[in-house]
């Protein structure tokens, strides 16, 4: 993680640099956070992403702006306040009614035309559906560079954006720059950053650019929006404990002791990629890369071998607990205490200690 | 109707390893698959044709071997297929291996009639990068339908085509005119049992296959290496976290006795634990 401290000194201009950045690229400059704001508000992820684009925009002495796209002014002046008081020096705010409800269209040709006219040198979105959906369009367009559901940024000696993101099968990470092109892009999925500090009553100042379109040229209509009835997929996220199993339980029934745990605990629970695969956990119950990122006061993770699939979507919780058999896995390289026993014979006896101590709790209490 | 469908043939993750000493994928004996993901896309796209008739392409970028990917799609049904090889399209990243998708289609569409929809997968279980698609949308000009997880009507005469897309918090139902991209949702459907005429046929049937000059590629600065602006620095193994977990003694212990000590552990590392965990237990 790039802990640069506020007042890091200039990087840029060391000499040595492998590729000098094409002439008219050097006046790309600042960090842009695409501020995904739907129904009314806006996405934690693009919150997070200020609070990790301002260490970016400080390493590189430049300034961090949100771009805030939707139907309403007035409405996106309130949420631009909640974007000043998580990091953002000013916002872009492109208001106009064909921009109410989420197209790929009129969303691609307002980023690239502020993309355009401004020229910033980095832009992050989130990896939600509708990050990815917009990124890749937009990149394509701009023909640059994106590097897609990052774990880490930084900025190297030579001022370039450094996105380190899990690479493929086993246990690798890589580092991947965009050399020659601006700006540089990347996403970055839900949870994976920390949500900054709020700083009551910061401010910044917004800067109005018009959309250089009508409803005529957009193919696409939205025709309707239904929500999701089952708000449950989100808590697994945001839960303080989740508990979690994998493949060492042996036994779809074995699971079973995940839940029980959880229940005594008030957790919410999870498991690895290759339980849902084999149909012992639905799809939102996945913990790591391509499933759920979690940042939990406490996570407990029984039979779990700890790929850097499912590293990099726990590495966030403020305490990792491991029960594995096999002393030598991964999981123990990256978690904060452990245990070198059998899941499937200590899950029950530690769901029935924890019950003891809980309902002791409460009688006293 | 004419539909393409795009798959890639990736290694099966589930059995890739990683050299201990020289952080490598090994990727030797290990078997290829079409991408879990693309025969979603392949479904939805059999499924469209069996209703309004036409013909379903795959095309397929990779090495030659990539073939049995694409012969193996022809035994589920699909009516012609086009391998896409060249060793200049080696070390592309989404943006250059979109810009050799999207000319491959435009190619399929002078040499085999126009075409109305292209499908990919969600993303590649290698590459993982959901950018594909959308790049091959963006460079053909064709309208995108991303995440989608239903068709729900396709007008050949009026050339609509309306779908729910699944968005955050929702699901989408979005209107627009072909001919389209679609990025299919993974679990919308199931791919058929290929029919023994189809396996037959696929068995015997000729693969197209086409170097960049054929899939009418002039500019190769835009393919492989050379047309791809990110590049991977650096390849490394995650390191393990300064300070060591505190591990449980087992060593004489019973079961309650570890439970005891595991608990004892963790509230010794943060005891405000315990007072969450009584607020969440009571269900608060
Ligand atoms: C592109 C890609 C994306 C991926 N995304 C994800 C993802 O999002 N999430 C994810 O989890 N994985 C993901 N994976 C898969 C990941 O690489 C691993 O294969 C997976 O996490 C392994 O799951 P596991 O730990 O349950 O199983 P295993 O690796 O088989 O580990 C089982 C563990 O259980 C231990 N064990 C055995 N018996 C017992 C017992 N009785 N008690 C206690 N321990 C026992 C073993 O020692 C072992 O460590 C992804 C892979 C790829 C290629
Ligand atoms: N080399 C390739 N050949 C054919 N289709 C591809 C190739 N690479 C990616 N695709 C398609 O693009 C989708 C998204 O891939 P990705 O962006 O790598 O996650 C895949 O599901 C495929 O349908």
């Amino acid at each position: 993680m790039s802990d640069a401290p506020r007042q890091a000194p200039a990087a840029a201009g060391r000499a040595g640099m492998k590729k000098e950045l094409p002439e008219h690229f050097k006046a790309y400059k600042h960090v842009w956070v695409f501020i995904e704001y739907e129904h009314g508000a806006i996405h934690p992820v693009s919150l997070e992403l200020l609070g990790e684009g301002r260490k970016l925009a400080d390493k590189l002495q430049v300034e961090l702006a949100g771009v805030l796209i939707g139907g309403d002014a007035a409405e996106l002046g309130e949420a631009a306040k909640a974007c000043f008081e998580h990091g953002a020096d000013l916002v872009y705010r492109v208001a106009d009614p064909l921009l109410t409800h989420y197209r790929n269209e009129p969303y691609t040709k307002t980023l690239t035309d502020l993309v355009n006219t401004f020229k910033p040198e980095i832009v992050l979105l989130g990896a939600t559906t509708l990050g990815r959906d917009l990124a890749g369009s937009v990149a394509t367009t701009l023909l640059t560079g994106l590097t897609a559901d990052c774990t880490e940024l930084a900025i190297d000696d030579e001022r370039s954006l450094a996105a380190t993101r899990p690479t493929f099968g086993g246990s690798l990470l890589c580092t991947i720059h965009t050399l020659n092109f601006r700006p540089q892009m990347a996403t970055v999925r839900p949870r994976v950053m920390a949500m900054p500090e709020a700083v009551p009553g910061r401010d910044g100042r917004i800067i109005d650019h018009a959309l250089d379109m009508a409803e005529i040229d957009i193919v696409t209509k939205v025709l309707q929006f239904i929500p999701d009835r089952d708000t449950n997929k989100a808590q697994l996220a945001y839960a303080d404990v989740v508990v979690a199993g994998g493949l060492g339980l042996k036994s779809p029934e074995n699971f079973q002791l995940i839940k029980d745990l959880a229940a005594v605990l008030g957790a919410e629970y999870g498991g690895s990629r290759p339980l849902v695969q084999k149909g012992w956990i639905t799809a939102d119950r996945q913990i790591g890369q391509t499933g759920k990122t979690i940042r939990p006061k406490l996570y407990i993770a029984a039979g779990i071998s700890g790929a850097i699939q499912h590293r990099v979507g726990v590495e966030g919780a403020d305490m990792i607990v491991a029960i594995n058999t096999d002393p030598k896995a991964p999981i123990f390289d990256f978690a904060h205490v452990g245990i070198v026993a059998n899941a499937v014979e200590l899950l029950p006896v530690l769901t029935a200690a924890f019950r003891r101590r809980l309902s002791v709790h409460r009688l006293a209490s | 109707m004419h539909i393409v469908v795009c798959i890639k043939q990736v290694p099966d993750s589930a059995q890739i390893r990683v050299h201990p000493v020289t952080n490598t994928i090994m990727r030797q004996g290990v078997p290829t698959i079409i991408n879990p993901y693309d025969l979603f896309a392949l479904e939805a796209a059999l499924q469209l044709r069996d209703a309004h008739g036409g013909t379903v392409t795959m095309l397929c970028m990779g090495p030659p071997m990539a073939e049995d990917s694409l012969r193996k799609a022809l035994t589920f049904g699909a009516d012609r297929a086009v391998l896409l090889t060249d060793r200049y399209f080696a070390g592309s990243d989404t943006l250059a291996t979109s810009f050799a998708l999207a000319a491959a289609v435009a190619k399929i569409g002078e040499t085999f009639g126009p075409v109305d929809m292209v499908f990919t997968g969600k993303q590649t279980i290698d590459g993982d990068t959901a950018q594909v698609g959308p790049g091959i949308a963006k460079r053909l000009g064709l309208n995108q339908l991303t995440y989608v997880s239903r068709i729900t009507a396709v007008d050949q005469k009026t050339r609509e085509i309306t779908v729910e897309r699944r968005a955050e918090g929702g699901v989408q139902v979005l209107k627009t005119a072909l001919p389209v991209l679609v990025t299919m949702l993974e679990g919308t459907n199931e791919i058929r049992r290929g029919s023994l005429a189809d396996a037959l046929r696929a068995a015997r049937a000729e693969v197209t296959t086409w170097n960049a000059a054929d899939a009418g590629i002039t500019d190769l600065l835009k393919c492989g290496l050379r047309g791809s602006p990110t590049v991977v620095k650096k390849v490394f193994a995650p390191s393990a976290r300064a300070e060591k977990a505190a591990m449980i003694e087992t060593e004489g212990k019973n079961g309650a006795a570890m439970a005891d000590a595991l608990i004892a552990a963790i509230l010794d590392r943060n005891p405000a634990l315990d007072a969450d965990l009584r607020r969440l237990s009571a269900g608060f």
